[in-house]
Parts: structure tokens; sequence; C-alpha cells
């Protein structure tokens, strides 16, 4: 039945497509049908690129740029779940610099993105130059380094949560039997070896994104540079200083800023591994976000505390902008 | 780069020695995971033992993570998800990467900055507001809640990646086929999408990881133990309270990393191509 129905039409529009195929020059012929007007609005560049970019605009519009206003407005509203919010214009942001948590958040924030972004680029430069030499099992070596990336940082971070449990930490296993500590340490019980253990576990995450890329940099660093460096009389530090590091500074910049974002954004690891614990005392603007949100059902103090992000997010991304179209 | 070295000694000193550290460190939670997952609940809980390795492995926490927990339903889910979010994405990346890399209009290099700027927004930024449109479409507590929004991140990714890739394949291709009769259209379709399959191919797979990897969408949109994906349920349905069963959740997250680890070990390559392709943007 429905074929039946469907056949007409299709022979219908097959037939003038037959025609236009061998005669492109020829579409100026008074009285083409619909199917061919639409063929050669498609042939429009500005309407076939309408047409392409259609789905992924209205993707992009519902669930990006539609939640981002809807975003700013919660953050100014008192909407608590279960019943709308009224215009309360900066009281939130009042509320949050004067909540001592969430000013520790803030600090936590940086502290956090800082230091282990800086140790991320040292680590990672460092296995890049390793993997960067000729050596048996490479390849094996190379891939297995990129697995803490690519497994679901959920489940490794409870690894790692399990590795620094109270009792049964394989740490303190390992210490008090080398006889360097007698007394169990509480890895996640102190706000600041906590923030130690976030960080640690961040660049173990982390580090193999920075060794990836830092390595496609340096492959493309043209060894007759070096060479002629080396006739030159420059040592092996000199080198990596002067020829291999402004060659690879681009990609460096880049990869420091993705991670920047990544790492400022981070949720994840940090709820999973201490929830913002001891005391609070390890939240982040994403961490702590969804505690007032979802856990204390305060929508719009929720939304002014992630939005809070915004601003350096903002700064980190012009400059990346800025800097894209500056090194074309 | 050419490095070389005085002695064997040296050699190790400087390059065995770190490399070494360097691949224990990565892969040591993960022999973690495994040894934690076979081990018995007794040698588990007893500080005495040496915990690095056990005369009497078990399947009792992998016996125990299937049946009490719905582990299979989860893995399901995730595939689901994954796969559907993922082909959304291609879909959209391939088009909206092909418009901004061949076509000239007036809006191609405003709106190309703009897809990168949104591949640059963190869920952490929007998952407020974002539970809320989700509730508004009636989608919350069902895949779709899921499948819908992870294209935010993996659209913007696929556009960036596939644009890069088509602009390495020479337009003339497309010329000689436009001149033999084809429209833009089909010389699109049948021409330049096909030569672009290695570039489809590392979008598709980064996107897959990045799907099946999601918390903070996941742990938000979907509420119900039979809604969950794998790592949504392993963090809150093996934690009840103070209480951690290490057995079955170190099963799980081993049981979790495994496909993932699968899929990016055969296709290493185009992962890694993903990944640099992506930051050379």
């Amino acid at each position: 039945m429905a074929d039946q129905r469907i056949e007409p039409i299709l022979a219908e529009s097959a037939r003038p497509t037959a025609v236009a195929i061998p005669a492109p020059v020829a579409v100026s012929v008074p009285g083409f049908r619909r199917p061919r007007r639409l063929g050669q609005l498609l042939e429009r560049q500005d309407i076939l690129a309408v047409v392409l970019l259609a789905p992924t605009l209205t993707i992009l519009t519902l669930f990006i740029a539609y939640p981002f206003v809807l975003g700013i407005w919660l953050a100014v509203s008192d909407k608590v779940v279960g019943r709308p919010g009224a215009f309360v214009g900066l009281e939130n942001f009042r509320v949050n610099l004067n909540d001592s948590i969430f000013l520790r958040a803030f600090q936590n924030t940086f502290v956090y993105t800082f230091i282990a972004t800086a140790l991320k680029l040292a680590l990672g430069m460092l296995a890049a130059l390793l993997l960067n030499h000729h050596f048996r099992f490479k390849r094996i070596v190379r891939a297995s380094m990129l697995l803490p990336w690519i497994v679901p940082t959920v489940l490794s971070t409870l690894a790692w949560q399990w590795m620094f449990d109270a009792t049964f930490s394989v740490f303190n296993w390992m210490l008090m039997n080398a006889g360097l500590i007698s007394k169990r340490i509480l890895w996640l019980g102190d706000g600041t070896l906590a923030m130690g253990c976030l960080i640690a576990v961040n660049v173990w995450r982390g580090m193999p994104f920075f060794a990836i890329t830092l390595l496609a940099g340096l492959q493309t660093v043209n060894p007759d540079l070096h060479e002629a460096a080396e006739i030159d009389g420059a040592n092996a530090w000199q080198r990596y200083w002067r020829v291999t590091l402004p060659l690879i500074k681009p990609i460096m910049l880049v990869v420091v800023l993705f991670s920047m974002i990544a790492t400022f954004a981070d949720f994840q690891l940090i709820y999973v591994l201490t929830r913002g614990g001891p005391y609070s005392s390890t939240h982040v603007f994403g961490t702590y976000a969804y505690e007032i949100a979802m856990r204390a059902a305060k929508l719009g103090q929720g939304a002014s505390i992630s939005l809070s992000l915004f601003p350096f997010l903002l700064a980190v991304i012009v400059f990346q902008l800025w800097y894209i179209r500056r090194s074309d | 780069m050419a490095v070389r070295y005085g002695s064997p000694l040296k050699r190790a000193a400087t390059f065995y020695v770190p490399l070494g550290l360097m691949v224990g460190a990565t892969l040591f939670p993960f022999y973690w995971m495994v040894i934690t997952s076979v081990r018995p609940d007794n040698e588990l809980y007893n500080v005495q033992m040496n915990p690095f390795f056990t005369l009497h492995p078990t399947f009792k926490h992998f016996q125990d993570l299937f049946a009490l927990t719905m582990f299979a339903r989860w893995a399901w889910n995730t595939i689901f998800i994954a796969t559907v979010s993922t082909g959304i994405s291609l879909f959209c990346g391939l088009l909206a990467g092909y418009a901004l890399a061949r076509l000239e209009f007036r809006w191609a290099a405003p709106l190309g900055t703009l897809i990168f700027v949104t591949y640059l927004v963190p869920p952490t930024l929007l998952f407020i507001p974002l539970g809320d449109v989700v509730q508004t479409f009636g989608i919350g507590d069902t895949p779709w809640a899921v499948i819908l929004t992870y294209p935010t991140f993996l659209i913007p990714f696929c556009t960036w990646l596939l644009m890069g890739y088509f602009k390495t394949i020479p337009r003339e291709i497309e010329d000689c086929a436009r001149i033999d009769g084809a429209s833009r259209i089909q010389a699109m379709i049948r021409i330049t999408f096909p030569l672009a399959v290695p570039g489809i191919l590392s979008a598709g797979i980064f996107a897959f990881t990045l799907s099946w990897n999601e918390f903070l969408y996941a742990l938000v949109f979907l509420s119900s133990p039979q809604q969950k994906t794998i790592p949504i349920g392993v963090f809150t349905e093996l934690v009840r309270g103070d209480v951690f069963y290490w057995g079955p959740l170190m099963a799980g997250a081993l049981l979790g990393s495994i496909p993932v680890a699968l899929v990016y070990s055969f296709f290493v390559e185009h992962y890694v191509t993903a990944l640099t392709g992506a930051v050379k943007g």
C-alpha cells in the first residue's frame, strides 16, 4: 500500500533530476518543476550552508544558548526546587561573597587549577621527551600511557579512593613496611592533604593528554635543526631550550589553555574522591554548585555559584581566540 | 631527534629508569583494580596481609556485582546512549564541518568561532539550568535526557575535527565531479564523505569514549537505578552511606573500563589523531 503511493512521487521526482545531470548548463530552460527548483536552491552556497548547519545550530541553541540564558536568570532569582523564583538582583552573589565555604571553594579552584596544570605540563613534557626516543615496545608503552586519560574518570578515581582508604591504604602499607611511618596517614582526612591527593590524581589522569599532544609537537621538529645546532656547539639542554621549545610553544600554549579550562571546571574527580570534604574544605566551584543546587535544592543560589566560573572561563577563551587568530 | 648516549649505564639512568617509573605510576591504579576485584573479602579487609597479590583468587565480587546491582542493565544503557549520541553528533558534525570548510557564505567565520567557543563551555557551567530544560521537554530520567545533551560537547568537537579534515581533501576532486554533472550535495555525499572516512572514524571513537565516560549530566538527569550508566551506577549504588563495597566496586570499575580500553586499543592511531587534531584546531 505505502509503496504504491510513494512510487508515482518517486517517478515524478526522478525524472527532472535525470535530465539535470547530463546538462547542468541548461538550467535556465523555462518550465522546470518543483523538485528541480529545490535542487537548484541547494546549488546556492549560502542556502546549502544554512541547511547543513541547521541540525547543529538547533541542538546548540536548545541545549547551550537557551540554558545559558536561563542560568543567568536563575542566578538572579531565589528559585528553589518546587516553586517558581522571583527576581532578587545580585543577592545570591552577595550571599556567596559572605559565605566562607564559597570563598574557600574559590581559592581551591585556583590552587587546584594552577598547581595541577603546572605539574601536568612539566611531567607531560618529560614523558613526551622520553617517548620521542626509539626503543623496543615503544608503541605499547605509548598506548598504555594514555590509559588514565581514556578510562572513565569516576571509575579510576574510585580505585584511587580505595588506595587512599583510611584503614587499608596501600600507600600506608608500603610506608609502614618500609619503616618510614609508624602511624597511618589519613590521606583524605585533612583539607590540605586531601587537596594534595586531588591534585595528584588530576595530574595522573591529565598528564597523558599533555604527553601525547606534546609528542605530536616534538615529532614535527625538523632533526636537521638539531644537527645544525650541535655542529655549532650547542649541548643537549641548549638545543632543547633554544630549538625545540620555541618551535613547540604554540601547541604547548593551546594544550595548557585547554587543560586549564577543563581543570577549572572539574567536577567528577573531586566529587568522587572527597565530595568537597572533609568539612567542606576541598570544594571547588563545580562541586559546591552541585551541593547547593542538587542537595540543598537552592537552584538560584547554585546557578550563581556555577556562573562565577564564567568570567575566568571567558578570559581564557578570549585569550585563546586572540592567540589562534594571531598565529593564523 | 637523534639522541646519543655515552654508556649503557647513563642510558639506564637518564632513560629507562624514568620511563619505567612513569609507566609504573600510570598503570598501578589499574593493577589495583584487578587485584582488589579478585581478592576475597577476608584478605581485602586484613591490614596484616600483603595486599599486592592473593593465593586465593575469587570471582565472588563479580557474581555479587551482577546479583546485587543492575550492572548488566547499566552496561546496556551506556552502550545505547554512547552509540546514539555519537551517531547524532557525527551526523551534525559532518554536515556542519563540510559547510564551514567548503562553502563560501557570509557568516562562515563567525559561526566557526561560535561553534569552537561552545566546545570550551564546560558542563559544570550549564548543568543546573539544563536540568530545568530537560524537565521542560519531559525527558528527565530517560536516556534521551543525556542522548540529546551529550551532543552539546560532542558536536563542536566533531565539527572542528572534520572541518580540519575536509580542508586536507583537495577541492579539485569535487570540482571534477561537478563538471561531470553531479550536484553539490551529490559531490559532497559521494565524493568527499567517503574520502573523509578516517576523519569520521577518529571523531566517532573520541565521541564514543567521551559519552561513555560522562558523569555530571548523567548524575543529575538520571535518577532511577534502571536508567543509570555504568559510571553513575557503580558510584551511586555500591556506596551506601559510609559503607563502600570495595570488591564489587573494583569489579564494576574494571568491567566499565575494559570496553573503552578495547575500543581504544584497536584504534589508537585514530584516537591520537582526534586528540591532537582537536588541539591543533
